[in-house]
């Protein structure tokens, strides 16, 4: 294939806004926007896959229960063959220790709606403050944010009836308190969480059942799950899941937002000032790569937390705070692993059903285990009770020979098998960052993305403490027998080959590298999700985030793209309190 | 008539991925019979097919009702084929593939692979032929990746042949738009699920 690097075609259509990513945040922006009668155009990198972008927007119906097309061939993208990352833990790996897929959330019309099965619970209170509630702990670089709980609730509840949310209010002890209740109520639970909750209870946990984006009923013109299984890593091919299809097609149907899928931007382009940007110059994927501008009145990045700071450090724009890519942060993953002696099923149903959020809160052994270890303080994350898994993935994990069919058969690590995943807070690291790499570049010969990642002690320590904890009540639920790792890996590096997560962090939720604040030396935008430097620029992905807190990020960054949109559209949204649900 | 192999490789090929996958006397079939070998070829051929074989159709297989479509083949956008095209094929010093330096193309690592083995490989006895995989570590973990593909992946790759694989194991394969009542997620048993339509292939 071979393609020509066209003379440059200016403006071929303005807008109001100009959206880079489809995901839920880019999509969330235009949805508010189009009501707010703003015309948008959103650029996407990736194919899509997701719906008709001409009327009556139908699903497209190319997505399917289909191993090998999700799971081995990147059907959502990205491919890391196209698109390289590569990964360190610190300097003294060198330029680079692997190179290959991190972090990849999906690179398509949609985003990284599709990644996962809808997790979608609200942070805390005390997520926006942290600093000031726990103070600080050193070679961290623990911050408040500034806006707090109470002035995103309103965009919460609204994020939860845009998406679609099945949950059950009230139920767990540790939520922030709600204006209402969810818009849907919560759909079957997995047969292993069923056992793995009732454990749970008789140690004095609080299980709960997961706030989800996955319809329950009829919602918003989509169909109520049906249980396939198919669900992280799958998209849906009856979208019952809350992938971004409602609100692009909400923002469609206005006749206001135009998507174009296949348009990598290269470049955001700023006037003379250096101070506002003009609008984005993109390479036209389907038309042999041809550059193209679109000029527009602001410009809204949300590619994610890893490919935002990509393209700003590539053009050199928004960093006068050289904070850009900086205070990257996942969730550190423990997984503990019950293997029972009967069939679990988890291929039944969604992939997880229920949490619990115990570990948040810090309680007298948890101050216990952090002094020992020299911390003021330590905090976990919630724990999503959940399993499943698909042959595909699990054959590979067996060693070939005759034990294969053996292995196959008894299914100890897919049918009888049941995890707690502790999605614990990761504390910002100034030398935790996505940058450039040095010398990998992608198929357009742009500079790759590189993460440098090392857990902070903090981490370790969190995850040391809850480990037995959770392996414990595996045990009590009935495994024969339960086991812990975490995501990144620990111990010598020469072991890391056999995690079949890889040597990277394997969570895909990124987060910080673009965090707000009010100060333009501290910070890279303002709490309305503004950048410092470029006055009609924001950012709508969780890149804004401050710290990670200990929970799954797609509702809160959705929340703070629609409070950021409707503040720029000068849409009103009124204040909530709380609602008894005693 | 295969797509990529001459008959001669796809017996090496077949020969091979049976001593990782055996058959055995508890119902699994063995790689081979499995119809790995076609999957495989399949797949080293996609590019002889129009569209290419990469991605399956959507969004049902007709199994557990609904109309089948995984049959409808998905064009690739211009960059996926060249990814797809690079990795089979290799990157043969052309510009655009080459970004990142040489790539050597899956259909290359066969040739090799195969010819290693020895023509005879087929013919060997099982010890003998577990020594020859052995000397070749990443060419044995590729077979092993591709007949576990071959073996557990959608039938419409041309592997699982009539569904044999999910059949040794249980699995349902894929369930849409049926999917599993509440009732089979959340019961204590397995309950048992029979297909509309038999054990036919979409």
């Amino acid at each position: 294939m071979h393609w020509i690097w066209t003379e440059c075609v200016v403006a071929d259509l303005d807008c109001d806004a100009v959206i880079v990513g489809s995901g839920p945040g880019g999509s969330t922006f235009a949805d508010v926007l189009t009501a707010a009668g703003w015309s948008v155009i959103v650029l996407e990198k990736g194919r899509n896959h997701l719906i008709s972008l001409e009327p009556p927007f139908e699903p497209s119906g190319d997505l399917s229960n289909d191993e090998i097309k999700f799971l081995r061939r990147h059907f959502l993208g990205p491919d890391p063959f196209l698109e390289p990352r590569t990964y360190r833990r610190t300097a003294a790996d060198g330029e680079r220790l692997f190179t290959g897929e991190v972090n990849s959330l999906p690179t398509t019309v949609g985003g990284g709606g599709f990644h996962a099965d809808g997790k979608l619970p609200r942070f805390r209170e005390e997520d926006f403050h942290l600093l000031s509630a726990r103070g600080p702990i050193d070679g961290a670089t623990i911050a408040d944010w500034p806006i707090e709980y109470d002035e995103l609730e309103p965009h919460y509840a609204i994020a939860e009836r845009l998406i679609g949310t099945a949950g059950d209010a009230g139920k767990n002890p540790f939520e922030a308190w709600r204006s209402g209740p969810y818009p849907m109520p919560p759909g079957p639970d997995m047969f292993g969480a069923i056992l793995t909750s009732e454990a749970a209870e008789k140690r004095g946990l609080h299980p709960y059942r997961a706030p989800t984006g996955v319809n329950s009923i009829f919602y918003d013109d989509r169909p109520p799950c049906n249980n396939c299984g198919f669900c992280g890593h799958f998209g849906c091919p009856i979208h019952a899941k809350g992938d971004p299809i409602s609100s692009l097609r909400r923002a469609l149907r206005t006749g206001r937002c135009e998507v174009r899928p296949e348009s990598y931007v290269k470049e955001i382009v700023l006037d003379a000032s250096g101070r506002r940007a003009t609008g984005v110059r993109y390479l036209d994927i389907a038309n042999g790569n041809a550059e193209r501008e679109v000029r527009a009145s602001h410009v809204v990045v949300a590619g994610g937390a890893f490919e935002t700071p990509r393209l700003l450090l590539r053009c050199g724009v928004g960093n006068s705070s050289d904070l850009v890519g900086r205070n990257l942060t996942y969730h550190f993953q423990t997984f503990s692993v019950g293997i029972f002696p009967f069939s679990i099923h988890g291929e039944r149903g969604r992939s997880v059903t229920h949490h619990h959020d115990d570990f948040i809160v810090p309680g007298p052994d948890e101050m216990a285990a952090a002094r020992a270890a020299g911390l003021p303080w330590i905090r976990g994350g919630t724990v999503e009770h959940g399993g499943g898994g698909t042959p595909l993935q699990e054959a590979s994990t067996y060693p070939p020979g005759p034990q294969h069919a053996i292995s196959m058969r008894d299914s100890a690590i897919r049918d009888r098998l049941f995890a707690f995943t502790l999605q614990a807070e990761d504390l910002p690291q100034h030398g935790n960052r996505v940058d450039l790499d040095p010398t990998v570049v992608d198929a357009w010969g742009f500079p790759a993305g590189r993460v440098t990642y090392a857990p902070h002690k903090h981490e370790i320590v969190t995850s040391d403490h809850f480990a037995p904890i959770l392996e414990q009540v595996m045990r009590d639920a009935g495994a024969d027998f339960a086991f812990s790792t975490t995501s990144p890996p620990q111990g010598d590096l020469d072991l890391f080959d056999i995690s079949p997560l890889g040597v990277a962090p394997a969570s895909r939720h990124t987060m910080g590298t673009c965090r707000m604040g009010d100060d333009a030396r501290t910070s890279v935008v303002d709490g309305d999700g503004r950048f410092h430097d470029v006055e009609n620029m924001l950012c709508a992905d969780s890149s804004v985030f401050v710290t990670s807190s200990g929970y799954n990020p797609t509702l809160t960054l959705v929340a703070l793209a629609h409070r950021a949109a409707c503040k720029l559209a000068g849409v009103d949204v009124e204040p909530t309190t709380p609602m008894d649900f005693s | 008539m295969p797509a990529h192999f001459s008959g001669a490789d796809l017996a090496i090929v077949a020969a091979a991925v049976d001593r990782l996958i055996p058959p055995d006397d508890a119902g699994c079939p063995g790689a081979a019979a499995a119809g790995v070998p076609d999957y495989i070829d399949t797949f080293l051929g996609a590019f002889t097919f129009d569209p290419p074989r990469i991605f399956a159709g959507g969004p049902f297989s007709g199994r557990w009702g609904g109309e089948a479509s995984f049959d409808n083949w998905l064009p690739l956008g211009p960059m996926e084929e060249l990814a797809w095209r690079t990795r089979i094929e290799g990157s043969g010093g052309r510009t655009e593939r080459e970004f990142n330096g040489a790539v050597l193309g899956l259909q290359q690592i066969y040739r090799d692979g195969i010819a290693a083995l020895g023509a005879d490989f087929a013919d060997v006895e099982g010890t003998e032929q577990d020594l020859r995989l052995n000397a070749l570590p990443e060419f044995k973990r590729l077979l092993y990746q591709h007949a576990c593909e071959g073996m557990y992946g959608d039938p419409v790759y041309g592997g699982n042949r009539d569904e044999v694989g999910w059949t040794m194991i249980g699995w349902l394969g894929d369930i849409q738009p049926r999917g599993y009542t509440k009732e089979e997620v959340e019961s204590r048993e397995k309950l048992e699920i029979r297909p509309p339509n038999g054990n036919s292939s979409a």
